[in-house]
């Protein structure tokens, strides 16, 4: 079998995310952040923990980016690096972060689109510092000992 | 691509079910959330055309158990079978993990089972991704129908298998699913070929449906053990 594809998420990543996204958060008075991998899995909410079903929220903002990159295709454009969906009361914008991610930010009145996009730059731009760093080819950026190394066993004995 | 979150002890993987229109892959992922515990499976999310054909994906994301502390996330999804929206089956294979192929055995389907199947190929190539080299389970759909074609005669359109150049993995290796059908085997011709574990099933009535999760599961699993 030929070695999958995967990155791992550190404890220390997770402290780096969530200490840029909570910054960001204050700065701009916004509800939560989240961060989604482009096949679609939630990697981390901060702030207000959502209400709603997270696991599916993260799988449609992916496929709604991914359509929208798409899209801008289509018209010449090699992406759109951000989408913005207005609410109501609540509306969302979501960044491209180091071509591997999205970053969606849930805001409402409290705040403003031009704040939000402002601070927004900053943020993705340390998130991309995280995110860019060297890479093994095959192993995306596996810092910590695979957690899976010598797991046959165990592998088996889950399905058995 | 696995995602192995050492802040929330999940390992998340993705699955894709690919195959020609109204073979059942949706059939299959409904059966999965009606019958897993509520606890250990989230929302199915469809996002269907009115007459309930895919439009753009079915997604539902279930638990399979914990291992050394980390729990196991496989993310499912199912792409639109019909031929004019490759497009959006395109993005769905983004990052994929592990395919299943849900073949409809009926023999007037074998046209569009080829189709899709070389549709997948092509997509899986334009993203950089060899699907001989990762997990990979043909489901035989339908088995229950008067006009479905033998598995002899699908295996040949469908699984002829690949050629295994590297002589480490040249050696028979059975179906562990299948006894007395071989994976991995040398032709009279002397050439070495793998071919993709095949699970037989009736989708509606749920026969074969966690057979092909449990072994397209582990594939993945083992795969990534084997890059860890």
């Amino acid at each position: 079998m030929a070695r999958a594809s995967h990155w791992t998420f550190t404890q220390d990543d997770a402290d780096n995310i969530t200490r840029i996204l909570q910054l960001f958060l204050q700065e701009t008075n916004s509800r939560s952040a989240m961060l989604v991998d482009r096949a679609g899995q939630l990697v981390t909410t901060v702030g207000e923990q959502p209400q709603f079903d997270a696991t599916a929220f993260a799988t449609l903002a992916a496929a709604d980016f991914s359509a929208n990159d798409q899209l801008a295709r289509l018209i010449g454009e090699t992406d759109f690096t951000t989408l913005f969906h207005q609410g109501e009361r609540d509306s969302m914008y979501v960044a491209d972060v180091a071509r591997r991610l999205i970053l969606v930010v849930l805001f409402d009145t409290r705040t403003t689109l031009g704040l939000v996009r402002l601070r927004l730059k900053a943020a993705v731009t340390e998130l991309t510092a995280i995110f860019e760093r060297p890479a093994d080819a095959d192993a995306g950026f596996d810092a910590a000992p695979g957690i899976l190394a010598g797991a046959e066993d165990d592998i088996d004995r889950l399905f058995s | 691509m696995s995602v192995i979150n050492y802040a929330s002890r999940e390992i998340n993987c993705k699955i894709v079910y690919y195959g020609p229109g109204l073979g059942g892959k949706t059939t299959n992922l409904e059966h999965v959330y009606a019958r897993v515990a509520p606890e250990t499976r989230g929302k199915l999310i469809s996002l269907a055309t009115e007459n309930e054909r895919t439009l753009f994906f079915d997604f539902l994301p279930v638990d399979l158990g914990t291992i050394r502390g980390f729990k196991t996330r496989f993310h499912l999804y199912t792409v639109p079978g019909q031929v004019y929206y490759n497009a959006s089956r395109k993005l769905i294979l983004k990052g994929v993990d592990g395919i299943v192929f849900v073949a409809d055995s009926q023999v007037d389907r074998a046209e569009a089972n080829i189709e899709a199947m070389q549709n997948l190929y092509d997509n899986m190539s334009e993203y950089g991704y060899d699907i001989t080299r990762m997990p990979f389970v043909i489901q035989y759909n339908k088995r229950d129908l008067p006009n479905a074609a033998s598995i002899d005669e699908l295996d040949q359109i469908l699984n002829p298998g690949f050629e295994v150049a590297e002589t480490g993995r040249q050696k028979p290796l059975e179906d562990p699913n299948r006894p007395g059908t071989m994976l991995v085997q040398q032709l009279e011709s002397g050439e070495w070929v793998e071919r993709a574990p095949t699970v037989e099933a009736v989708a509606v009535a749920g026969d074969g449906v966690f057979d092909t999760l449990k072994i397209v599961s582990k594939l993945v699993l083992k795969s990534l053990a084997a890059s860890s």
